[in-house]
Formats: C-alpha cells, sequence, structure tokens
C-alpha cells in the first residue's frame, strides 16, 4: 500500500489507513510531520518517505520502520519489538522507556535518547547511534544496550552532559578514547577494543546492513568506552522506617 | 550510640483467658510473641509490634488486647514524642524517614465540615425503596455537537465511555504494593459491582486479561509492564501524572520485592529495583502531555477514554484546565490523605492539598471556562464513606476512587506499616504464606458488600434530598453547607454556612 500524504493530512486519518490494511508493506510518501505513525503496529514493513512525527512506532509490537528523513521526538517510545531505522537524525527522548526492539540512527541523536531503557528475559533492546547524542544519554537506563560511533562531523563531542544519571542497568558503549564529559559516581567507565567485543561487533554489523555507507571495519578497530552500573557503588538512599 | 525509642504500644495479655495455643506467634510476622518454655506462658516483644490487630483479631479467647504503652516524654505542645523520635530515628540512621497510608495528621477534613440538605414538606423525599433511583454514571468526554443523520436520527458520535453502577471506583495499587490475592478480590468485585479497579504501575498479570472490561491500566513514568496488549485488555488507560500521597516524586519499588510474578507482570527482571522517575521524561507541557495521550489513543484504535491523574496540589485548577484542553476523558484528582505503599513521611504529611478544596476549584474553573463536559472528574484521597461520595459528587464530581477504604475490606487495620512487606493481613506483602491469609473468594466478597452497603446508602441520601439521578446531585452545591468554616474555605468550597438559605 502507498500512502501520498501531504500537511492536510491529519495523523488521525493516515495512521487509520495504516493501521486497517492488510498489507504488510506500507509506503508514506511525502510525510510532513504526522504523528503517532505505526504505534502499536506488529506485522507490518512500514517506510516513511519525509519527515514523520513525534512518537513515531510508540509501543512498536514488532513492524518494522524504516525513515529516508529525520525523525522527530520520542520515537519508539515504550516500544516492545521491532526495528526501527532512521537514515538521519531522531530528536529527545528516542526510546524513552524501550523494552524490546531495535533502533538505528545514522545521524545524530537529540536529549535523554534511551532514558529508562529496560530489558526483560529475551527482550534486549538496542540503540545505535551513527553520530553523536544529547544530554542525558541513558539516563535512569535500567537495562538494553546503547551505542554511539560519533561518526558526526560537526565536531561536537560523542555524548553531552549527564550521561548515565541514575543508570541502574543495561550497558552504553561510546566510540571514543577518553570520555568528553564526567560521568555519575554510580557510573563504571572501562576501555573495550571494538573489535575484541564480540557484542558489540554484531551491534555494529547489524548497523552497517542499514547503513552501507558505514565502513564496518573502521567503526569496530577503535577503542570504546563501556559504561556500567557499578554495582559496588549502588544508588541506596538509606530509608528509616517511620 | 543509638537513642532508644520506647515501644509506642503494649500487648495486653489477659492470662485467665490465654490457652497458650501460640496462634498469635504463628500469625504475627514480626516476631512479637514467643512461647517461654520456662514459665509456659507466652510473652511477647512490644517493641516490635506495629499495631495490626491481626493477633487480636484471630485469638480464639480474645485474650489479647493492644493499648498505647503510656510511656511518656515530658509533656511539650510544640515537641510531640512522634516529632522526638523522628529525630533520634534519623539521628541513628542518617536516613530518609519513610511511611505508609494516607497522612493521618490533625489537619481539617472537609467532608466532615460539610452537611447534606434533605427535603422537608415541599419537593418531598423519596423513597428508594419504593421509586427508581438511578445511580448509573457515564465517565468521558460530552462535549459533542450534536449531529443527526438524512432522517434526522442521532448520529452516534461520542466519544468512548465508562459506564459505573454506581459512582464508586477502586484506586490505583499495584501488584507489588499489594498482593496477587488483594488484586484478585478487587478485579472480581468490579466485575460483580459493574465498576473498575485500577492496575496501578504494576504491570497487569495475565490471569487477570479476563477481567478487563472491568479494569483501568495505568501509563506512568516507569511504564512498566506497559505494553500494546495491555493496553488492549483495558476498558480505560491512566496517565499517572501524580499522587496525592507523595506529589512531585516518583516511586522505588526495592528489588527485594521484586518476585519471580512481580517481575513477569512489571517486565523487568527479577531482584532488581524498579525505578519510577518522579516526572515522564517526555511530558513537560500540556502539549506533551496531549502527545501521550494520543498515542494512547492512537494504540487503542480510540476505542477507549484516557484518565490523567493529578495530585490535588496548589494550582490544581490551572492544572485541570490544560488537562481538559488536552484530549483527556477524565481527570483524576488524588488528595493530600491519599494512601500509598511507601513515601518518605515529609512528601506525605506536607504536600498536596484537600480533594474537596481541589475538586470544588476544579469543577468551578472548569464550568467558568465552559469546558466542563469536555472531561469527567473523579477524586480519591481520601474518600471513606458514602456520605464523602455523596459530598463529593455534590461539589462537583462524576465518580471518586476508594482505596484505603478497600483496603479496610479486605482485613487492613491501617497499622501503616506497608513498607516492611511484612502485612499480616496478606495484602501488602509477596510472601506466599502472608498472602495466602487473604483469601479472594472471601475477600471479593466483602468488597462487593461494602460498596453494595455504600450504594444504598447513597440511594437514601439522594432520595432525602429529592433527587433521584445521581446526575441531578452533580454539582448540586445547593445541598451542600458548612459548618464552623470561615468565609474563605465557604468561598472556595462555593457553599453557604449551615443556617443561611439560598
Amino acid at each position: 500500500m502507498i500512502i501520498d500524504a501531504d500537511r492536510d493530512m491529519h495523523f488521525s486519518r493516515l495512521n487509520a489507513e495504516v493501521r486497517n490494511t492488510a498489507d504488510e508493506r506500507v509506503t508514506i510518501n511525502g510525510c510532513l510531520g504526522q504523528r503517532y505513525i505505526a504505534t502499536g503496529s506488529s506485522g507490518k514493513t512500514i517506510t516513511v518517505n519525509g519527515t514523520p512525527g513525534n512518537a513515531l512506532g510508540a509501543y512498536l509490537n514488532g513492524s518494522t520502520v524504516i525513515v529516508n528523513g529525520n525523525a522527530q521526538d520520542a520515537t519508539g517510545d515504550t516500544m516492545n519489538g521491532g526495528t526501527i531505522v532512521i537514515h538521519g537524525n531522531s530528536g529527545d527522548a528516542t526510546g524513552y522507556a524501550m523494552r524490546g526492539g531495535k533502533i538505528y540512527i545514522s545521524g545524530n541523536t537529540g536529549y535523554r535518547a534511551g532514558i529508562h531503557i529496560k530489558a526483560y528475559k529475551e527482550l534486549h533492546p538496542v540503540i545505535v547511534v551513527g553520530g553523536r547524542a544529547g544530554s542525558f544519554l541513558g539516563e535512569y537506563q535500567a537495562g538494553g544496550i546503547i551505542v554511539v560511533l560519533g561518526q558526526n562531523d560537526d565536531g561536537l563531542p560523542i555524548i553531552n552532559n549527564f550521561c548515565g544519571t541514575g543508570m541502574h542497568g543495561g550497558v552504553i558503549y561510546l566510540r571514543c578514547d577518553k570520555l568528553p564529559h564526567a560521568i555519575p559516581d554510580q557510573v563504571r567507565a572501562e576501555d573495550v577494543r571494538g573489535d575484541e567485543c564480540e557484542e558489540l561487533c554484531s551491534i555494529i554489523d547489524d548497523f552497517c546492513g542499514f547503513f552501507p555507507e558505514f565502513d564496518r571495519d573502521k567503526l569496530v578497530s577503535a577503542n570504546f568506552k563501556k559504561l556500567t552500573p557499578d554495582t559496588d557503588n549502588p544508588y541506596k538512599q538509606l530509608y528509616t522506617d517511620n | 550510640m543509638n537513642t532508644y525509642i520506647p515501644a509506642e504500644f503494649e500487648v495486653v495479655r489477659n492470662a485467665g483467658l490465654c490457652t497458650v495455643c501460640r496462634a498469635c506467634e504463628r500469625q504475627c510476622s514480626n516476631g512479637v510473641h514467643s512461647y517461654d518454655k520456662e514459665r509456659g506462658t507466652m510473652v511477647a516483644d512490644a517493641t516490635k509490634c506495629v499495631n495490626c490487630h491481626r493477633c487480636v483479631c484471630i485469638c480464639p479467647t480474645h485474650a489479647l488486647k493492644i493499648v498505647r504503652s503510656g510511656d511518656v516524654y515530658r509533656t511539650n505542645s510544640n515537641w510531640s514524642a512522634q516529632t522526638m523520635n523522628e529525630i533520634f530515628r534519623q539521628a541513628n540512621s542518617g536516613g530518609v524517614l519513610l511511611s505508609s497510608m494516607g497522612n493521618p495528621n490533625d489537619l481539617p477534613v472537609y467532608f466532615d465540615r460539610i452537611l447534606v440538605n434533605a427535603s422537608q414538606v415541599t419537593n418531598p423525599p423519596i423513597d428508594p425503596l419504593r421509586e427508581p433511583m438511578e445511580t448509573v454514571v457515564y465517565l468521558g468526554k460530552k462535549d459533542v455537537v450534536i449531529e443527526r443523520d438524512e432522517h434526522g436520527r442521532l448520529i452516534d458520535n461520542l466519544p468512548p465511555q465508562l459506564r459505573l453502577n454506581t459512582p464508586i471506583m477502586f484506586s490505583a495499587m499495584s501488584y507489588g504494593s499489594i498482593s496477587y490475592n488483594a488484586h484478585e478480590a478487587l478485579a472480581r468485585a468490579a466485575e460483580e459491582l459493574g465498576i473498575l479497579y485500577n492496575t496501578g504501575e504494576g504491570g497487569l498479570h495475565k490471569d487477570f486479561y479476563k477481567y478487563g472490561k472491568n479494569t483501568i491500566v495505568q501509563v506512568a513514568s516507569g511504564r512498566f509492564g506497559v505494553h500494546e496488549d495491555y493496553l488492549r485488555a483495558a476498558a480505560a488507560i491512566e496517565i499517572k501524572m501524580g499522587q496525592g500521597a507523595k506529589p512531585g516524586i516518583g516511586g522505588h519499588l526495592p528489588g527485594a520485592k521484586i518476585s519471580e510474578d512481580v517481575s513477569r507482570t512489571r517486565m523487568i527482571p527479577q531482584g532488581v529495583d524498579a525505578i519510577s522517575p518522579a516526572p515522564h521524561h517526555d511530558i513537560y507541557s500540556i502539549e506533551d502531555l496531549r502527545q501521550l495521550i494520543y498515542s494512547v489513543k492512537e494504540a487503542t484504535d480510540y476505542k477507549k477514554p484516557v484518565i490523567v491523574k493529578v495530585a490535588a496540589v496548589h494550582n490544581v485548577a490551572a492544572v485541570a484546565s490544560g488537562i481538559a484542553r488536552s484530549g483527556a476523558d477524565i481527570i483524576a484528582i488524588d488528595g493530600f490523605r491519599g494512601g500509598t505503599g511507601a513515601a518518605p513521611t515529609r512528601i506525605r504529611d506536607n504536600v498536596g492539598i484537600p480533594v474537596e478544596l481541589a475538586l470544588a476549584q476544579v469543577d468551578e474553573r472548569l464550568r467558568r471556562e465552559g469546558i466542563r463536559d469536555a472531561v469527567s472528574i473523579v477524586v480519591g484521597g481520601s474518600v471513606r464513606s458514602s456520605a464523602d461520595v455523596v459530598k463529593a459528587v455534590a461539589l462537583g464530581a462524576d465518580a471518586c476512587y476508594i482505596g484505603t477504604a478497600a483496603l479496610l475490606a479486605l482485613g487492613c487495620h491501617l497499622c501503616r506499616s506497608c513498607y516492611t512487606g511484612k502485612c499480616n493481613w496478606g495484602i501488602a506483602t509477596q510472601r506466599p504464606d502472608l498472602v495466602k491469609r487473604l483469601n479472594p473468594d472471601i475477600g471479593y466478597k466483602r468488597l462487593v458488600n461494602l460498596v453494595t452497603a455504600w450504594n444504598h446508602e447513597i440511594q437514601e441520601m439522594m432520595g432525602g434530598m429529592g433527587i433521584n439521578s445521581i446526575e441531578a446531585l452533580r454539582g448540586n452545591r445547593l445541598m451542600l453547607r458548612g459548618v464552623g468554616l470561615n468565609e474563605t474555605e465557604l468561598r472556595i468550597l462555593g457553599i453557604h454556612h449551615a443556617g443561611e438559605s439560598m
């Protein structure tokens, strides 16, 4: 199914068409800020040409969403499964509270990416950012994997302030030799070599499968900072029974 | 040095009645009672007693009672024993004081200062035993334009509504904060009563999907257990922005309380802390709230009403006005007396405002702005009786949430020790040996009894006022009079003083 959206097409109409079609493949052309595309969707492959609006793929439940353009805020909010591929940048709160599935972004991502992402049993969400991430990356992270590759060419650092604040599970990999900003006391940083880390290699393989413009070997043959919660130094606000 | 804090209670055992059956010992998860072999009698360590009354209720010979210990500090109206003990506790530990259930302090309860009208001579009272008395309410948006088809028939363009047989629902209490059996009792009672219960932010246990049409599921900042099927299973979805017991702060379920079953329901690993941040990190404005509301509506095909729950705070009327314009179908307002499994004492006891004042102001504000029909209003925290329900409806509520009252029906004795996880009544615990004490077959019946009784009383009070439909009571403040309230309080409540006629 091909939907020709334009600026006058309201999101509720667009999304009803996407929801109600029996076609497994849906292409949306000329998308211009329509929100909630592919919300809760499963069993479909949805290609968005243009700029989808906020909350793209919220509660996504297995569908694949490919964006040829930039995505806005709250992409993949509370997503449970499926894949979102963004050939461009993504806005703030990308992958908020996601529990499963994968988000691949060729460009940069905004503030609070991967905030409160979590893992559960066989569900291990993954967010891979080709460029850089804004402040509060992986805030309250409870599980899952965030990878930032730092291939941005604007000269700005790979992360900004407050990365991993409140992190209590999961892993963040940052492709850099040195952290550009301090991380909280409760988060531990260790050095890993990309090509010596199986988990990272396989994630980068997947990433490059979607974005052939990236050189896989170059990406992995570099130092990464691996951030994990420091189990020796947990968050323990001591409570007193009253 | 740890300052010794004397026991608050004393366990009094009537030696003449005690048969040393040791039931109290088996029943007390706090380890108060034990058997003294040498003396052949039961002894009690009152320092461990939380005054939950489990032993008192269970003792077959009624040999037990719990009394205040009577140990006193020197009388001081400024420094109460409670305040002094809190300082000792913090000096001992360096910890943040943690409490459970609602604010117990001596602050005004406005429901108790409001009296209800009755008809005399003219507009005679109605006998609910003889005449139909409508307590059914529909919650949802009703501000649609009436449209007719070419034959002049009404086109049903009403957004989704929740039908309640009586204007009462069970408020949000998560699986984790309360037990499986407590949830089962609430769900079954809601089904039988034709009302709804609320999962809180703990996910929906797979066994309870079958009660979906009587279930409100919650979406809170941690998004625990939230997924496609969960949203679709429910009759309505509640976005929790705040809670009356702890406005402005989030939740923290310690890893120790996350059992295998709780972990499955919340969809988080076992034994790992579950942190609900204070804010939703994607909501910084009414526009952002609107975005979350519509993402939920999109995920459920616009078939379910969306509730936005906020704590009653100082500017609640302005907040409610924003919510009413955000696309929400129902606003839930939770007063500062609302209960909780655990909250920092200082927050619970010092933050938020009484729900009666919040409700009156929200209703007034929405009416003045001409958007009262855009939303239904549900209030909770704390609604303690059918009279509170009647007064709340007359102040402008469409329905009430009851939480603490429902737990009392299940056996809770308000010992306010939920955070220990050792609830002797099998409610606020995940310990299997304690949970099984709450029999859901009995528990659900008791909830049905309670709400059925309240519904009768609501009908009686309505009948007395000469009102035969709850809709006609809503916002009908002429039916209320304040007693012992000052002019500011009366103005905020929008009611006259008792003795003043219209």
